[in-house]
């Protein structure tokens, strides 16, 4: 299938290696990506904090250029942010024609107009609804057997409910653990799993922040975990970049590596943890690399 | 209403039972009841109470969604009881059985019963939370616009149950933060015209290490409110107004972080991540960094840079020069900046007022649209 990619910005800035596994993945699932590089950042909520208008007609921008991308099927994005956030600025944009001529008009200047009604899926709901659960375990060469990943969502894509679409039909608070599963893996469900990285006040209040990170990979240690997997960028920043502050803060021994969501798919669809960028991470993902050299060893 | 010719059927509750007073560790106690599906969660605690156990610990009056006084968790998601009905209950329940507990982020007096006292009402004191107006008074009532009164009617849905206090995020690292509910009453007063002392009372909740910075948008509390009152949305409206329009340029580093951000995108259409740090501390320009609160937090950090260049996880070209969209869309993005940002007044948008357009109600945001198309 072919998707107007939406990559966001820190998947190209301090975590590349979630663009790279990215690149790496979408072959093998099929997927056709058709960059959105004339797009701008999301906001992360924080424009539209300053201006509610700004940050939707910026994204009205967003969504207008993937509109224009010819046999799209969907936007697609790899960032629990940019899906609440972008997802925050489309339900004001959808619910009145009024507000959408508006910010229409500030788009006309570039010849863009964003029509209502863009599908703007996050890579998890697009494995789990697009290609399916079923397609994706026939596609599985190196199951995750006897790995045992800790899901970690992110806040934008779990709340709230309603603007998500989450309901029965669609469990969208629980894909990872169905991913997971999928894959071969075994889930470690923890205290954590929906709570607050505390990235967005990292710079307000660094030890609130790192108390959050750290108290939520404490969690997932006492829960016996080898890795978590996030489908947010923003959320790997504070988990495993700032994990050795965060460590300090809580007082206790952490070492849990963190993997992006396109690394873990990788991983089941037998790419080498080094081309999936697994060496770039901060907290070296030791259990994950001696997990996949240990099934090579057992295969072979 | 065809729910209500339901025969009554059993439901198994399971509270957690608990008694400070008692010395004893907290457990849980079942009890099983019998009244028809859509009858709360309330009644359904109400008659274990009756027939089976008068200890059991719940407060509550109104039993109709408006006094605020049963909040608790249900199933671990906090709620009303009387608002929250068994069959759903049950449906929502990881084993069939409703698990019922008392409301987090607050000490628990006695079983379902929480210390509303020692936190809730506490943080809505520490808010002000009256009108300020000691100026001459009209002969009549005061005059306002009457959109500005409706723009506050959100807030003033709140019905000081407590469920967005019990599920704050940010509470449960840092017990001082103001907290949603005080929040969302602080920007009763701060939107209402007639109070006097807005620009104070922004100052005090801005230089608070423990006020609207502390926030960390979780939708915690957008989530856990039974009134749609959206208290994170206020707290973002009250650093709009303390940031945007009143310029206060707070030691939290909230409203240099907001410009920073602001900047950034409008500079390079994309984060310029390295950039981040030294301007939220140091001031919104290139040469924040220069600054000595800025040195010191750049200090600290710098072990974690060192090894995420060593790892390569970014290239030393971008944590320097950063990276930017194609130069005729950063002039795009910049007009657009410019257009919006130089109208005479800031629009918002509030769907809890505006309501939605009638066909929009059809298509929930997010959910794949039947065409299959991105169009």
């Amino acid at each position: 299938m072919k998707v107007a990619y939406w990559p966001g910005c820190v998947s190209r800035g301090f975590t590349p290696e979630l663009h790279g596994s990215m690149a790496k993945v979408a072959p093998l699932l099929d997927i056709e990506l058709v960059q959105l590089d004339r797009a701008s950042c999301c906001g992360a909520g924080v424009i539209a904090e300053h201006n509610q208008e700004l940050a939707d007609t910026l994204n009205a921008r967003t969504f207008a250029l993937a509109q224009q991308v010819d046999g799209a099927e969907l936007m697609m994005n790899i960032c629990s942010t940019c899906q609440g956030a972008q997802g925050e600025c489309q339900e004001r944009l959808d619910s009145s024609a009024e507000y959408r001529a508006q910010v229409n008009s500030t788009l006309a200047d570039e010849g863009l107009s964003y029509e209502k009604g863009l599908t703007n899926k996050n890579f998890l709901w697009l494995l789990v609804e697009e290609i399916g659960l079923e397609k994706l375990s026939g596609m599985v060469k190196r199951p995750l057997t006897n790995l045992k990943v800790g899901p970690f969502y992110g806040c934008y894509i779990v709340r709230p409910r309603d603007r998500l679409g989450i309901d029965e039909e669609h469990p969208r608070d629980h894909y990872l653990e169905q991913l997971i599963e999928t894959l071969g893996g075994t889930v470690i469900e923890y205290a954590g799993m929906r709570k607050c990285c505390g990235f967005p006040i990292i710079t307000m209040n660094k030890e609130a922040s790192l108390k959050q990170a750290g108290r939520h990979l404490g969690d997932a240690v006492d829960a016996d975990a080898d890795c978590l997997v996030t489908p947010c960028p923003l959320c790997h920043l504070n988990l495993d970049m700032q994990q050795p502050l965060a460590e300090k803060v809580v007082g206790r021994e952490l070492n849990m590596p963190v993997l992006h969501l396109p690394q873990l798919v990788g991983l089941a669809l037998g790419l080498e943890p080094k081309e999936l960028g697994l060496s770039r991470h901060v907290v070296k993902p030791t259990s994950v690399i001696d997990w996949s050299t240990s099934v090579v060893g057992a295969a072979a | 209403m065809a729910e209500t010719h339901k025969p009554p059927e059993r439901f198994t509750l399971r509270m957690r039972r608990y008694d400070p007073e008692s010395g004893e560790a907290p457990y849980w106690d079942e009890h099983t009841i019998e009244l028809e599906p859509h009858r709360s969660v309330l009644e359904g605690i109400l008659q274990a109470k009756a027939k089976f156990d008068g200890s059991i610990g719940i407060r509550c009056s109104c039993r109709a969604a408006i006094c605020g006084s049963c909040g608790v968790r249900i199933n671990g998601e906090p709620g009303l009881a009387c608002h929250t009905h068994l069959d759903h209950a049950r449906a929502s329940s990881k084993d069939g059985v409703i698990e019922v507990e008392p409301m987090g982020n607050m000490p628990v007096i006695k079983d379902m019963i929480v210390d509303m006292d020692a936190v809730h009402w506490k943080k809505v004191q520490r808010v002000t939370p009256w009108l300020i107006n000691e100026g001459p008074q009209p002969e009549r009532e005061h005059l306002v616009p009457r959109e500005s009164m409706v723009d506050i009617t959100q807030t003033m849905a709140c019905i000081q149950c407590g469920a967005c206090v019990s599920d704050c995020l940010a509470m449960e690292v840092d017990p001082g933060f103001i907290g949603p509910a005080a929040l969302a009453k602080a920007y009763r007063f701060v939107g209402d015209p007639r109070d006097e002392e807005q620009r104070e009372r922004l100052l005090d909740l801005s230089e608070d290490p423990q006020g609207i910075y502390d926030c960390t948008h979780c939708f915690k509390c957008v989530e856990a409110c039974p009134k749609d009152v959206n208290p994170m949305g206020q707290i973002m409206r009250l650093r709009r107004i303390a940031g945007a329009d009143q310029h206060i340029n707070d030691q939290n580093n909230g409203h240099r972080h907001e410009e920073t951000v602001v900047t950034l995108i409008k500079d390079y259409g994309l984060l310029h991540e390295a950039e981040m740090i030294p301007r939220s501390y140091g001031g919104n320009s290139w040469f924040g960094k220069f600054h000595p609160a800025a040195g010191k937090e750049l200090l600290s950090s710098l072990p974690v840079a060192i090894r995420g260049i060593a790892k390569r996880k970014m290239s030393i070209k971008i944590a320097i020069f950063g990276h930017k969209i194609p130069k005729q869309d950063l002039n795009a993005v910049k007009r657009i900046y410019e257009k919006v940002e130089s109208k005479p007044e800031r629009y918002e948008l509030n769907l809890y007022v505006s309501g939605v357009d009638e066909d929009a109600e059809q298509t929930p945001v997010g959910v794949g649209s039947e065409e299959g198309s991105a169009k």
